[in-house]
């Protein structure tokens, strides 16, 4: 029961943490120390919830939970499935219900994370197909691929041996040369340190949260600073001016109308505004110290979340 | 790899100059300086249509080909795709910048106009 109480602390606690840190300053001055420590909240919240559920179930094994559920499984297999572990404690029905919503909550996590997974892999090949067919490439634009559109689009195409950057011809309209050389640097940095993979587990944790504002704030904020992350890569590649500009460039043109409507998604989206003043008025990084404090936390929340699975009390 | 790929864009172009179904034959016809031989035509437009980017149909013991939407809707696509408006923000792929409301371009319209003034 103690290692039940205490894992539904920590994610009590990973809740809070996570709230705080969304509002915090700090991670605008170091953001990839700040992707780091949403990572660590968010697998040490799914690991305290489903532990406390499994811990609290498992209590009378008296085990901590790796053993409990191997004794679990030993019992379930010994008596035909009728638990003796569990039968004779006074809360032996709200335990084996403990232990159901353990083990979904896990089957949905995992669920969410392999259907993201594979939808990702769908879209990206068939956009892969369709870029391949009607996409050109211009030797004056070295490093990436035109898509002729009016619309001002530049992104990019995360795979193992085909990534790539797009640039629509609305974009190279608006862009001046070092403005987009920034944009290609700001793309291919995204590529390089595989952003796509570190948003992954966030898109799939709101796919199994579909509509849960929580999990789409969060999602949110982790890709904003990941965003920002590229853009200091590409800042010190080119000038932190020349992207702002870029930026700047992108969101006034964007405002035109864009293709099949649809446009009026997202109203209260302040990203790129927040990019923009961040690059034209830069704050002081984060200091080493500082940056330190964070990841030991995030080791210590994870060492102390995984210690309590084995606690046998 | 690269030159499959030259290939089955070579054979979109031509699917989607003509307006009519094309069969193996004609398609090779159309890119003759190629000198491709018929079983490479075919290759191609069989991988094309296990991509589902052309649609095919028999008629009499030929089958004929046509491109199963036109360039300009793969485009749209694409940047639909891009935008980020299917309404699936998704971790397929990064956008530079996602869409904004009009309130934003306005803030961010003013700000380039102060900066840009060196510029002009």
């Amino acid at each position: 029961m103690v290692s039940a109480a205490l894992l539904s602390a920590i994610a009590v606690g990973c809740l809070v943490a996570a709230a705080r840190l969304r509002r915090a300053s700090w991670p605008v001055r170091g953001p990839y120390v700040a992707v780091i420590a949403w990572q660590a909240l968010g697998l040490a919240w799914g690991v305290s919830t489903i532990g406390a559920l499994l811990a609290f179930g498992l209590a009378p094994y008296q085990q901590g939970v790796f053993g409990g559920l191997v004794a679990l499984f030993q019992d379930a297999s010994a008596h035909g499935l009728s638990l003796t572990g569990l039968s004779k404690t006074p809360f032996g029905a709200t335990q084996v219900g403990s232990l159901i919503l353990g083990f979904a909550l896990t089957l949905l996590l995992f669920y969410g994370l392999a259907v993201s997974f594979v939808h990702v892999v769908h879209t990206r090949r068939r956009h892969h197909d369709l870029l391949g067919l009607v996409a050109r490439e211009d030797p004056d634009v070295p490093g990436a691929r035109i898509l002729d559109h009016p619309a001002a689009a530049a992104y990019c195409l995360p795979g193992v041996l085909r990534s790539q950057v797009v640039i629509s011809a609305g974009a190279l309209e608006v862009l001046d040369r070092s403005e987009l050389d920034a944009v290609i640097a700001h793309e291919h940095a995204h590529l390089r340190q595989r952003h796509d993979l570190v948003l992954l587990p966030f898109s799939s944790l709101k796919r199994a949260f579909p509509r849960v504002a929580i999990v789409e704030t969060y999602y949110s904020a982790v890709a904003l600073l990941i965003e920002m992350c590229a853009d200091d890569q590409a800042r010190r590649e080119r000038s932190a001016k020349e992207l702002a500009m870029a930026l700047l460039r992108f969101g006034t043109v964007r405002a035109a109308p864009i293709p099949a409507g649809a446009l009026a998604a997202n109203t209260d989206d302040p990203e790129v505004v927040r990019r923009v003043s961040r690059l034209l008025h830069p704050m002081e990084e984060l200091s080493r110290p500082e940056a330190a404090a964070v990841l030991l936390s995030a080791l210590v929340l994870m060492a102390t979340t995984l210690s309590l699975w084995h606690l046998p009390l | 790899m690269n030159r499959l790929g030259d290939l089955e864009r070579a054979v979109m172009d031509v699917l989607w100059q003509r307006n009519e179904p094309l069969t193996v034959r004609e398609v090779g016809r159309a890119l003759h300086e190629r000198d491709l031989a018929h079983t490479t035509v075919m290759t191609v437009l069989d991988r094309l249509a296990k991509k589902g980017v052309v649609a095919r149909a028999r008629e009499g013991r030929a089958w004929r080909y046509r491109p199963a939407a036109s360039r300009e809707s793969y485009v749209s696509e694409l940047m639909f795709d891009a935008l980020g408006q299917t309404g699936d923000r998704d971790a397929a792929l990064a956008a530079f910048v996602r869409s904004m409301s009009g309130n934003e371009a306005e803030a961010l319209r003013r700000a380039l106009a102060e900066i840009d003034e060196p510029r002009t």
